[in-house]
């Protein structure tokens, strides 16, 4: 079993939508099983309209509450507070004890240890939500992060790992996981242990500078990557550009895909591209997935 | 006035709009010099469009646990405080690891032997400075009666490749680059995409959340999900540009209408935009109309939180 992440470092390259034509595309061919790792905006069930078998709780972190009968007002916990999560009582907006701003609170427990009243405790968040469901290509493991939560590392392996267990129980050949966009938590938590990351980049100022730091972060945890240009006709010299800076780089470019609105009509239809159309996008896309395919070693 | 761009989704035109918002800010005759913040530090865009020159740099990161051996007794209190397990009493040694580490400083106030000192360890730089004054010759003149010269005060974060959390860095930005008037003089703050704490830390203290969306399904997904954050979550005003319009549905209308959200702009799909923007161009070069339109949506978010803060009285 071959696990392929989708990435992109900017957001809104089109990397959601090359997972899902890769899905309808490559579940034709080979057993698969498919992943949403973009936890805190995941978009992938809104193209492969999954039903979903069974729902499970992400209990992760904590939050300090502050008994308010118990509370001196001392004012140690605004004190030892780093995240300045702790609101004292003249700017509370109810009551007159002090208060914890849940959004702010990272769950440290530093004041739940200061506190001389031993007037607060720690309580564990509900963070969100992880799903298995079945998808026309294939078992979805997707899953909600609620609003503001962190750990949202910790969220994307846990989908990970279900997706790769049943992966390799039902003999699955490849594991695809539509991944989030930046640098940093979620997106090292879906890189770590994938066989590939295609990296979708579009031909413009930001694309080619955020595809470098998302280039630089998967061979900084030794991951391969192949890149495809979305939108690629947007820019004709940024996309030779890109091309000649991923062939230096030594990453392989799979593909051109040219701009068109039929990706959004996909979209609006809940359709991937290329279920929706036969276009000169899918034939890209076909194209791309031949190269996923032939670099992945799944032809043999 | 603080201003954070947001949108949920991905590559919906915050830094298209929030760039362009700032310039048309920067080129009126009248008002102080705009702060714009790049808090997308895990691609920051910002500085390819408006080409800042940055005067300063400055590494940050969190403090990090630092184990005097000589005082430690090797107790494991430190460890047992510790709720990120980011510090380990193992064999005769004491391991800190920085990448797990939040820097609250918890196992330092509990150490009894006050063998425990922090240090700092770097997740990025932030970098400020500014741009040429934006504003033409023949208003020059406006320069000594205002005060205001035309240029944007920039700066901008830049997380290390490799680093998990971005919010210290954010956070430290947003310190560092907020101006002490920043009541009197627009603030805009470029948020990174997302609905998690990243996204939070770019909000906490911003005056109104403008969400920049998309009318489709993902774009309208995502957008409330933002939402929630910011409106039900942080108790902040919201209101929406729509870019790219004529694609997609009527979806995030609809929404926005039952929900009572402002829809304070529509920015049409424009091949020649996304062009401009491919070359580094901001969409109010491209098209100069749109410093009016901007400056308009200024004032409607002016008004806005002015609503908003009678509200609270």
């Amino acid at each position: 079993m071959k696990q392929l992440l989708i990435l992109s470092g900017k957001g809104g390259t089109g990397k959601t939508t090359v997972a899902a034509a890769l899905a309808h595309l490559g579940s034709q061919e080979l057993p698969m099983v498919l992943a949403d790792a973009d936890v805190d905006a995941a978009n992938l069930e809104l193209v492969l309209e999954p039903t979903t078998l069974a729902e499970h709780d992400f209990r992760s972190g904590q939050r300090a509450v502050i008994d308010a009968q118990a509370c001196t007002d001392c004012g140690v916990c605004e004190t030892v507070c780093r995240f300045d999560a702790i609101i004292s009582p003249t700017d509370a907006p109810f009551g007159d004890a002090y208060q914890v701003e849940g959004l702010a609170c990272e769950g440290c427990a530093a004041c739940f240890y200061q506190c001389p009243e031993d007037a607060i405790r720690m309580e564990e968040q509900l963070a969100g939500r992880w799903f298995r469901s079945d998808s026309r290509f294939g078992p979805l493991f997707h899953a909600h992060l609620f609003a503001g939560q962190e750990n949202s590392g910790k969220l994307v392996a846990l989908v990970k790992q279900q997706g790769r267990d049943l992966a390799s129980e039902t003999g699955a050949r490849l594991f695809l996981i539509d991944g989030p966009p930046g640098i940093g938590c979620p997106v090292i938590s879906a890189t770590t242990g994938v066989d590939m990351a295609l990296l979708v980049v579009e031909p413009t100022v930001s694309g080619v500078h955020d595809l470098k730091r998302v280039l630089s972060t998967t061979e900084h945890f030794g991951v391969p990557a192949m890149a495809v240009i979305n939108k690629a006709d947007l820019n004709v010299r940024r996309s030779d550009e890109i091309a000649t800076f991923c062939h230096e780089r030594g990453v392989e470019l799979v593909g051109r895909i040219p701009y068109d609105t039929s990706v959004t009509e996909a979209m609006v239809q809940g359709q991937p591209v290329t279920a929706y159309t036969n276009g000169l996008v899918s034939e890209a896309i076909r194209g791309i997935w031949k190269g996923v395919k032939a670099h992945l070693l799944l032809d043999e | 006035m603080i201003i954070t761009v947001a949108s949920g989704k991905g590559g919906t035109g915050k830094t298209t709009v929030a760039v362009s918002l700032t310039l048309s800010l920067a080129a009126a005759d009248e008002g102080a010099d705009p702060v714009f913040l790049d808090c997308d530090v895990e691609e920051p865009n910002a500085a390819l469009f408006i080409n800042p020159v940055v005067r300063e740099r400055r590494e940050v990161g969190q403090m990090i646990p630092q184990v005097d051996l000589e005082l430690c007794t090797l107790c494991g209190r430190c460890a047992e405080v510790c709720q990120y397990n980011a510090i380990a009493v193992v064999g005769e040694d004491v391991l800190v690891f920085p990448e797990l580490c939040h820097g609250c400083g918890s196992c330092t106030l509990n150490c009894p032997t006050g063998a425990i000192s922090e240090v700092l360890d770097v997740m990025g730089v932030i970098e400020r400075g500014s741009t040429q004054s934006l504003r033409s010759a023949q208003s020059s003149s406006s320069t000594e009666v205002g005060g205001s010269s035309g240029r944007i005060v920039f700066a901008q974060g830049i997380l290390n490749v490799g680093e998990m959390m971005s919010p210290p860095v954010i956070r430290q930005l947003k310190e560092w680059g907020i101006p002490p008037d920043s009541d009197e003089r627009p603030v805009i703050l470029d948020a990174p995409p997302g609905t998690a704490c990243p996204v939070v830390e770019a909000m906490e203290g911003a005056d109104f959340v403008l969400l920049v969306t998309e009318p489709t399904p993902f774009g309208l997904h995502d957008l409330k999900q933002t939402v929630e954050v910011a409106r039900d979550e942080m108790g902040l005003p919201v209101g929406v540009v729509i870019n790219r319009e004529g694609v997609g549905d009527q979806g995030v209308d609809a929404y926005c209408e039952a929900e009572d959200i402002p829809i304070l702009m529509r920015i049409p799909i424009d091949r020649g935009i996304a062009e401009a923007y491919s070359e580094g161009v901001p969409l109010v070069e491209k098209l100069p109309e749109y410093a009016e339109r901007f400056r308009a949506l200024y004032a409607s978010i002016e008004r806005l939180v002015g609503e908003s803060k009678e509200l609270v009285r």
